[in-house]
Formats: structure tokens, C-alpha cells, sequence
């Protein structure tokens, strides 16, 4: 299945560059060669274990390399209801970024750029050059490869030294074609010494087709900046969306990523966190809701490079029907980086014996004065709880909706902006009790 | 309120209940006692609806409707309350959440609109002072990380808010201190009404101390085998079960 890619490549190559950046495309041919050398990963690769790629490779998928204009306005379709996020907001519509058209954005802070990749790679190459390709070239991953060949365009966002971003920014991806479609976009994010930013990344579909998006996201944290980043999936079943995020820390710099998957058909994950300085905090959570016969593996990597930094992991999933997931929790505790502390928490509910769930911890310390620990669960609800409720009179499907709240509660904590949080409680339950989740007013996810 | 009627149960294919009779009648207390083993938290479980424990002979009816159809939320809205003996500890669900859901519920079952936020909290401050619970259980998980004490507190709290027409107290002074057991025998005290009824279940005379039993029954080898009032209790503490033991094996 990868030769009709290769094919593609090399008929194609020329407009694909065409269509993007100088900066972008520096790297393209070898991310090609790599790719022609990796192919695509399947289960036999020791980090892609749990997940099964092999049916939603096989789809014949278009690729729009030549930028042929979508007709959709997300401005008049996309009503996001997170009441109070005021974020400022912005489009990818499959793998190509959507002119602003949002008066908000006018009021960002001074020195920020939000934009896309491709335009900005062109009108600003000075600010990209010393960051573009920087985490992902390096990777020896196929997904990560054939995204270096084929991606065009994709979000960008700079927050100079010092400067803090008091209103989230908001990234929603959407999926929208008439045929059956995969998108490669690279995100670049860049935040300066003692930068602040919190970026919330929405994936939706819009149609009824297949669609594949593989996205990479390459951010750098300097010193002493802080950043968040939620991924807040919610895509129909004919969706396999496959991302990695990477992330460079440096010293003193604080980062939460916290990844939520609440509807989709096959998921893929990497997240790949790089603590370059001394005194970095790290929190990485997650948590997952899957049913039918959605696929969710979270694969996650945390280097601990440099002495006394901390990281804190934490996972959940509520698995039903046939749907399965993974947790890969690698840790690598570098001979150096003494007084580490790292701890790992997967914690996995299974509603049904047909559900099935994979979990493995992995950590590879080779300094000798730290503190590190992990544990993982699988089991079923509470019974005695359960019991224990319905003698108070709560009906036994309340009393398993508020468990399985109750198990995903310490995750939604881990989120910094009230407003959303708020809204994902309100979310998490609706789809914990089969209602479809999407957002209020939200006609994209059907 | 209450019938019992030759009423057998087992776990895991052991008969433990081996024809049970009691009648329960409203502003009535009575207090089961017997050796370890007995069925008395058997009779408990089998009450408020345990599903580990199979009912294979016998009627409970609870005012005319038969309770063993009923579910356990059915027959706690009925007005059926028990006490565990060990409460269960329920991390990320809140005593607030817990309590409104399940106060909402008897609501809805018996066709009244939901409690208004400022009444339901009204309500809440009024109970737990009925215990002396501290304000700040009632902001943390379901019993998470409570002292013996204050879970049985809380059970006694559950029932004060909920008002049950009945309520079965499994072994509730077992793991208190002299303190504990004086206030959570007082809180039981002040619900008491002629329109209510007690069932206590003990081990020990030390409750009856405090919470006068009208009638005392003693459990042996899963079934009632004796019956009296108050001083039967006394008698039971200063010669122990064997006396009993050897009446009921000797006949």
C-alpha cells in the first residue's frame, strides 16, 4: 500500500512544492527517502504494538496537492459552545489552513503571530528556520516521515519573550469532502523565554466518507515559559486520525498536555516530550471513552534528559463493546539527570468482556538518585459501590454513570481553563450516557 | 410494616437463612443479636436487596408490597434504609452529589419536583449537626478516607436525610469508641417517631445502652430462636450465647 504514495511522490513532487514553502520543502525529499526506507508501521513495530493500521492504510484516499479550494465557510458552520473560552480562533479545514476572518484576533498581544505555516514560512522564514523540522526529522517513524514528504501547510503560532496570552487559542480541525480523503498538516509553535499560551486543538469531521489525517505538531518551550495544549477529539467512526506531538522543554519551563478522546474511529496518538533543561514540570493526561469498534492507543515518551526535573503522567479509559485501546508509557531517565522524579498512573475500566485493553509501562533509568513509579489497572466497576448507591435509591444506570464520572474526574482536573472544563464534564457525561457529545449548535458532527 | 415469613437465603449454594420469622410493626425497636455466623448481616443484606445473596423460600411483604421483587433503589425509595456495616468508600463522587441525586430520586418516586439548591443545603447543614459530622465531609468523596467514626457518622447522617420508614443498623457500633457510639445512638434517637421503626443489629449489649430495644431477639443458626425485651439483652451479656446455643441444639 505505500507504493501508490511513492508513485504519487515522485509524479507529484513538483507541485507539492509548488504549493508550500521554501522551509517546508528543504526537507521534503529526504522525509520521502525515509519513508520509502520505513513504509508504513505496523503492529510488528515494538512502538506501534496496539495499533492496528492496517484497513484504514488500504483505503484509497484523495490528496489534495494541488490546493484545490474546499467549499466551506466554517465561520457560518462551526458555532463552538464552550460558553466563556473566548478564545481566539482558527481553521484548518483538512490539511490547509482557513483565512482569519475573526475581529477578536485583532486584539492578540503584540509580537504574536497566528497563522499558517505555509504563508508565514514564506513571508517570515527568519522565524521558522531555527525551529521548522527540528523534533520531526530526527524521528525514525513512517507516520512522521510520509508527513515531511507530503504535508503543505498547517498552523503556526509565535509568542515572543515575556509575552503572556491571556485568552486561549483555539485550533479546530475539520475534515470536509465528498470523497474519501487524507490530509498531512504540520503545526509549528513557538513560545519564547517566559512566554505563556494555552492552545486548544478541536478535531471534527463533516462527512459521510473515509478520512485519514496524519498531523505532526512540533512545539518549543523556552525557558521559563508555561504552556498547555488540549486535544479534544470527537470524529465520527470512519475517521483514523493519527497524530504526533513533540515537544521540547527547556529549562524551567512547565508544560501540560492533556489529551481527550471522546468519539472517534481509529486513534492514534504519540506524544513525545523532550526535557532539554534543568527544573522542567511536566504533566501529561489523557483519557479516552470509546464503544463499538473505535481503536484508541495512546503512545507516550518522556525523556528526561537533564537532573532535577519532575513529570507526572496520568491516563483513563472507559472501554465498551468491541472497542479497544493501548497505553504505551515509555520513560527514559537519562544518566544524568539525577533527582528525577517521574510517575505514571493508566487506569482502564472495561464494561464489557468483549472490550479489550493493552497497557505497558516502560522505563529506562540510568541515573541512580531518583524517584520514579508507575501503575497500571484493568478492571470493571465498582460492584460494592454500585450496591452501595442503589440502596440510597439511586437507579443502578445512575449510580454507573456517576462511577465512571467519578474515574474520569482526576483527568478533567488537569484542566486549566474553567470554562472548558465545565464543558467537558457536561460533555463526558452525555456521551457516558450514549447521548452523542458534540457541541451545542454544533451541526458538524452528526 | 414489616413481615417476614419463613424466609430461607444462601451464598454461593450455603444455606444461611433457614426459616426466619419477624413482624416489625411502626414506632416499634427491636434488636437482633446472636453468635457470629448466626445470619444476622445475612438478613440485612437479604433486606435491602443484595444480589450475592439468593433468596430460595419464604415472603417478606414491607406495608402489603411483596419487597423481594423490588430493586434495591425501589425498596430504599419504599422507605427501606440500612446502614452498612462497612461503608463503601467512593473516590470522585462527592457526598453533595451523592446526597442530591439520591434525595431527588425518593423525590421523583414519589412525585415531587427536585429539592431547591438552598433548601437541599438548608437541609444538609440541619442533618449533619444532627451527628456532629464536620462541615467538610460533606465536600469530600463518599466516605474517602473517613475514620471509622465518622463513616458510621455519615451512615446515620444518609438516614436523617433520607427519612426511611425503616431502618436496619448492621452491627453499627462495631469499631467506635465510647463517644462515637454516644452520638451516633443519639442521632438514631432523635429520628426515632411512632411512625417509624428500628431494626438493630448487634453483637453486643453495649448499644441497647443507649437505644432501648422493645423487643430483643436472638439469631442462632438462621433462625429466631428467641424472643423478649430489653433485659433479655442484659441476660445474653452476662452469660453469653452457649446457654442458647445448648437449648436450641439439645431440643
Amino acid at each position: 500500500m505505500e507504493q501508490q504514495y511513492i508513485d504519487l511522490y515522485k509524479q507529484q513532487h513538483e507541485n507539492i512544492k509548488k504549493h508550500s514553502a521554501d522551509v517546508m520543502n528543504s526537507s521534503r525529499d529526504v522525509a520521502f527517502e525515509l519513508f520509502e526506507k520505513l513504509g508504513f508501521p505496523t503492529t510488528k513495530l515494538e512502538n506501534y504494538k496496539y495499533s492496528d493500521l492496517k484497513e484504514p492504510l488500504s483505503i484509497d484516499y484523495g490528496l489534495n496537492i494541488n490546493r484545490v479550494n474546499i467549499p466551506v465557510n466554517p465561520y457560518e458552520v462551526f458555532k463552538c459552545d464552550v460558553p466563556g473560552i473566548h478564545s481566539f480562533l482558527y481553521f484548518v479545514i483538512n490539511d490547509a489552513f482557513y483565512p482569519v476572518n475573526e475581529p477578536n484576533n485583532e486584539t492578540l498581544p503584540k509580537g504574536v503571530i497566528i497563522g499558517s505555516l505555509k504563508e508565514i514560512a514564506t513571508s517570515h522564514p527568519e522565524l521558522l528556520k531555527d525551529y521548522f523540522g527540528k523534533l520531526s526529522t530526527t524521528k525514525n517513524d513512517g507516520l512522521v516521515a510520509f508527513n515531511g514528504a507530503f504535508a503543505q501547510d498547517g498552523f503556526f503560532m509565535y509568542v515572543p519573550k515575556g509575552v503572556v496570552l491571556d485568552k486561549p487559542v483555539q485550533l479546530i480541525n475539520i475534515m470536509r469532502s465528498d470523497v474519501d480523503l487524507m490530509a498531512n498538516s504540520h503545526n509549528l509553535i513557538i513560545l519564547e523565554e517566559g512566554a505563556h499560551a494555552q492552545l486548544l486543538v478541536c478535531d471534527h469531521t463533516m462527512d459521510d466518507v473515509r478520512f485519514l489525517s496524519n498531523r505532526v505538531t512540533e512545539v518549543f518551550v523556552g525557558e521559563n515559559a508555561t504552556y498547555e495544549h488540549y486535544k479534544l477529539e470527537n470524529t465520527h467512526i470512519k475517521t483514523t486520525n493519527l497524530s504526533t506531538l513533540l515537544i521540547d522543554q527547556k529549562a524551567s519551563s512547565s508544560v501540560l498536555a492533556n489529551v481527550i478522546t471522546l468519539h472517534n474511529g481509529v486513534t492514534r496518538n504519540s506524544i513525545e516530550i523532550d526535557l532539554d533543561g534543568e527544573h522542567c514540570e511536566t504533566r501529561l493526561c489523557g483519557m479516552v471513552i470509546a464503544d463499538k469498534n473505535q481503536q484508541v492507543d495512546n503512545f507516550t515518551y518522556i525523556m528526561h534528559n537533564k537532573p532535577n526535573c519532575n513529570s507526572n503522567e496520568l491516563f483513563k479509559y472507559v472501554l465498551d463493546d468491541n472497542s479497544k485501546g493501548g497505553f504505551t508509557g515509555k520513560i527514559l531517565v537519562a544518566k544524568d539527570a539525577q533527582k528525577t522524579s517521574a510517575f505514571q498512573i493508566n487506569k482502564n475500566i472495561l464494561l464489557k468482556k468483549s472490550a479489550k485493553m493493552s497497557t505497558k509501562p516502560q522505563l529506562e533509568i540510568y541515573a541512580d538518585d531518583v524517584k520514579c513509579s508507575h501503575g497500571a489497572t484493568i478492571g470493571q466497576l465498582d460492584e460494592t459501590a454500585k450496591f452501595y448507591m442503589q440502596s440510597r435509591g439511586i437507579p443502578e444506570a445512575e449510580a454507573k454513570l456517576l462511577l465512571m464520572s467519578a474515574f474520569t474526574s482526576d483527568v478533567i482536573d488537569n484542566i486549566r481553563i474553567h470554562a472548558l472544563q465545565d464543558r467537558i464534564k457536561i460533555l463526558v457525561e452525555k456521551r457516558l450516557r450514549g447521548e452523542l457529545s458534540k457541541c451545542e449548535g454544533c451541526i458538524i458532527c452528526q | 410494616m414489616l413481615e417476614i415469613k419463613n424466609l430461607h437465603a444462601n451464598i454461593n449454594g450455603k444455606e444461611i437463612l433457614k426459616g426466619l420469622d419477624l413482624i416489625v410493626r411502626p414506632g416499634e425497636i427491636h434488636a437482633i443479636m446472636g453468635p457470629n455466623g448466626a445470619g444476622k448481616s445475612t438478613l440485612a443484606s437479604v433486606l435491602s436487596g443484595n444480589q450475592a445473596f439468593e433468596v430460595t423460600k419464604g415472603k417478606v411483604t414491607f406495608y402489603d408490597k411483596n419487597l423481594l421483587d423490588m430493586s434495591p433503589e425501589d425498596r430504599s425509595r419504599e422507605g427501606i434504609f440500612l446502614s452498612f456495616q462497612y461503608p463503601v468508600e467512593i473516590p470522585g463522587v462527592s457526598m453533595v452529589n451523592f446526597m442530591r441525586t439520591a434525595l431527588n430520586e425518593h423525590r421523583k418516586y414519589n412525585k415531587l419536583e427536585p429539592m431547591s439548591a438552598t433548601d437541599f443545603l438548608r437541609t444538609m447543614r440541619e442533618k449533619k449537626e444532627l451527628v456532629e459530622m464536620d462541615s467538610n465531609l460533606a465536600n469530600r468523596s463518599v466516605n474517602e478516607g473517613f475514620s471509622g467514626g465518622e463513616k458510621k457518622k455519615n451512615e446515620i447522617f444518609q438516614m436523617a436525610m433520607l427519612d426511611p420508614r425503616l431502618a436496619i443498623l448492621d452491627e453499627t457500633d462495631s469499631g467506635l469508641d465510647i463517644d462515637a457510639l454516644r452520638i451516633v445512638a443519639n442521632g438514631v434517637n432523635k429520628l426515632k417517631r411512632s411512625d417509624n421503626a428500628t431494626i438493630l443489629i448487634t453483637h453486643y449489649q453495649r448499644l441497647l445502652d443507649y437505644i432501648v430495644p422493645d423487643f430483643v431477639h436472638v439469631l442462632y443458626d438462621g433462625r429466631i430462636v428467641k424472643t423478649g425485651g430489653k433485659e433479655l439483652a442484659l441476660e445474653l451479656e452476662d452469660k453469653g450465647y452457649d446457654w442458647i446455643k445448648k437449648e436450641v441444639d439439645g431440643e
